[in-house]
């Protein structure tokens, strides 16, 4: 059943539907924005990702101190000394560190700040090499199909068997303990999703006649896939790669805690909160704010990507957008 | 349907093959050598030309395979490098506790997702429903490291000397020690064989063994020491498990049996329960059966973080210390579960659904 806002804009220019500037053009990507606008929770998750990424760019000027400076000699300050904040009846004569101090006498808030380029860098690099590779291998196992779609999906089936940490930590231990194998490892583990996705777009536009007409005009292979069958694949990557990078920020943060990525004193968060853990007890500010770190950006993503895959959610595609 | 699952578990043989395949060549590919990890970095050349003699590690590596292969089929998972015994021996030990932690958290999981995902659905975009999905929300951005520390920190510092205070690491406190099933009954066991095996399996779920033997203060204290990585545990799960109660619920109560049966003035009840839930069961039963292998993967960080001594942790510890026959037998395991609790969620479509015929 049709409804009013899904006529053509032009053949119903009357007082019931409204004049044509009301009507914004309904391209895909301008109704996701819209749609996405729309959604207090991803507004929220955006609003937090740009943060976020300001923070990283920005971390040189945003932090107060060097990520890896020791106080000692410098300031007046202990080791894993409690958060001391102004405006919150700390004295004005001991210097603010808002965050506190860590074991090695360093600016906690400074290290976090810092931090928030290292996790940001690991969610898009180890999306983009995830989606790279898991895209290839999907859209050449779905548009050759037959053995090569067989062995490819079943070699994928093997990776989806393994829970995903347990993996990851076999990959890493395999490659060495160090960031850039444990984003590898990451990424490696979150090729068949990717695989996956671009696979079962490939198939249901395949057959399609337009593909065909391509077919018939004489494109290539590579054409086509490029052309006609990627594009259409986009969406749904957009969505599960927006939800990938706070899977890749979160696992990664976990290689870390177990000492299988970063390695001290790089700032990342999971390392953080490894090397302070047995302070809990004592010193939990040292545990807590990189642990809040962690959750606020794996929330951002995660908002935005839910807000990204109702925008794009092809039931919805066309319900036609009024102005408002 | 027997038919079904038999063909099922014929098509999971080659995926848990695959699986074996790739743990043991894995293993192999971790650098470093056993002997020096084992031994220690001093063991001589002739010491480790034995070690490696006697565990069979000098053949080439696709003849080892097919000997472990064969090993397997008999059900010998070899023996562990660290610790110098049957690596069956070591699950049997290490195995119940994961069981009694991962079933723990997928209840709390599911008693607490389940209902708020319905109740969430019912009052659509009112106070409880925007309040259960911040909550899942967070709740499913939360890293399971972090929480298991701070919840340690909550109940065993901040709350010290409330009735609320919970101890932060162990499986039982220091001192309490439960007295395996056969021994309270008298019953004779063999030092192997497979009834010997299933009762000190038994024995070391130390819940199932107390409330099997009515010993009620190992039962307290067992629980006490696994709520909290227990919740830690089941915190994503109950996220994922809550979201899509709520999702799958909305969809159903926008089918038009529901609204014929609100017509027919059925009250709100009857109507979420009996016609609504049932048929939103099917994706929430797959997405619970799926959270299985998340629970595994975060047992690795809450062993870890609560000092228990799982799977998960031995796994980890296994692959750290190049240990091959735990790494393989406990892959090998985890992947067999994957594949058992794939099954059994099939199957229960047939139960929930009894539309559908699985042939």
């Amino acid at each position: 059943m049709s409804t009013v806002s899904e006529l053509p804009v032009e053949e119903h220019d009357d007082a019931h539907v409204g004049s044509i500037g009301d009507y914004k053009s309904n391209s895909l990507w301008r109704l996701t924005l819209r749609r996405l606008f729309r959604q207090k929770s991803a507004v929220v998750g955006g609003i937090l990702a740009l943060i976020l990424l300001f923070m990283a760019i920005f971390a040189d000027v945003i932090a107060p101190y060097d990520k890896n400076q020791t106080l000692i000699g410098i300031e007046d300050v202990k080791r894993r000394q409690s958060p001391c904040i102004h405006l919150l009846g700390c004295p004005e004569d001991q210097p603010q560190h808002i965050m506190g101090i860590d074991g090695n006498v360093r600016d906690e808030f400074s290290r976090i700040v810092h931090g928030t380029r290292v996790s940001l860098f690991v969610g898009f690099f180890t999306v983009g090499i995830a989606i790279v590779v898991g895209s290839l291998l999907g859209a050449v196992a779905g548009y050759t199909g037959g053995w090569l779609d067989n062995s490819i999906m079943r070699i994928l089936d093997v990776v989806l068997a393994f829970p995903f940490l347990i993996l990851a930590i076999a990959i890493v231990q395999v490659l060495g303990r160090n960031l850039t194998n444990a984003m590898l490892a990451i990424a490696i583990v979150s090729i068949p999703a990717y695989a996956r996705v671009t696979r079962a777009s490939v198939l249901s536009v395949r057959e399609k006649s337009y593909v065909e007409a391509s077919r018939a005009l004489g494109a290539s292979n590579l054409q086509i896939l490029r052309g006609r069958i990627l594009p259409n694949a986009l969406p749904p990557l957009i969505v599960i790669a927006t939800l990938g990078i706070a899977t890749a920020i979160l696992e990664t943060a976990a290689l870390s805690f177990l000492g299988l990525g970063a390695q001290p004193p790089d700032p990342e968060w999971g390392s953080m909160l490894a090397s302070e853990r047995n302070q809990v007890f004592s010193a939990p500010h040292l545990v807590f704010f990189p642990g809040l770190a962690i959750m606020i950006t794996v929330l951002a993503f995660n908002l935005l990507g839910d807000g990204l895959r109702d925008a794009l959610d092809p039931r919805l595609a066309h319900a036609g957008v009024k102005k408002e | 349907m027997i038919q079904y699952s038999l063909r099922r578990v014929l098509l999971a043989i080659p995926v848990i093959l695959g699986v074996l395949l790739v743990a043991f060549i894995m293993a192999r590919a971790i650098p470093g050598d056993p002997c020096h990890s084992m031994l220690g970095e001093r063991a001589t050349q002739e010491v480790c030309d034995q070690f490696i003699m006697d565990r069979g590690l000098d053949k080439p590596i696709p003849i080892q395979f097919l000997f472990y292969l064969r090993d397997v089929a008999q059900g010998d998972l070899g023996v562990s490098l660290q610790f110098g015994r049957p690596v069956t021996e070591i699950l049997g030990e290490r195995l119940p506790l994961t069981i009694e932690l991962s079933i723990m958290a997928l209840t709390i999981a599911v008693i607490v997702a389940i209902p708020a995902g319905v109740l969430a659905a019912t009052r659509r975009n009112f106070k409880f429903d925007v309040f259960t999905m911040v909550g899942a929300n967070i709740g499913v951005s939360m890293p399971v490291f972090w929480l298991g520390l701070m919840l340690a920190f909550l109940f065993a510092i901040v709350l010290k000397d409330t009735p609320f205070s919970l101890p932060p690491s162990g499986r039982l406190s220091a001192g309490v020690l439960p007295v395996p099933i056969y021994e309270v009954y008298g019953w004779e066991i063999q030092e192997t064989g497979i009834v010997s095996f299933i009762l000190t399996f038994v024995s070391n779920m130390y819940i199932l063994n107390s409330i099997l033997t009515l010993q009620w203060d190992i039962l307290s204290d067992s629980l006490r020491h696994l709520i909290l990585p227990a919740l830690a545990l089941a915190t994503i799960p109950m996220a994922i498990l809550a979201r899509m109660s709520r999702s799958s619920m909305l969809e159903v109560l926008g089918q038009d049996y529901v609204r014929t049966a609100k017509a027919k003035g059925l009250k709100q009840n009857k109507v979420v329960f009996k016609h609504a839930f049932r048929n939103a069961l099917l994706p929430i039963v797959t997405i619970a059966g799926l959270q299985l292998g998340l629970v595994l993967s975060g047992a690795v960080l809450t062993e870890t973080i609560f000092g228990l001594a799982g799977v998960g942790r031995t796994v980890f510890e296994g692959i750290t210390a190049r240990d091959y026959p735990i790494i393989q037998g406990f892959v090998l395991f985890i992947a067999v579960g994957y594949v058992a609790i794939n099954l059994l969620v099939d199957l229960s479509y047939g139960f929930l659904d009894p539309r559908i015929r699985l042939d």
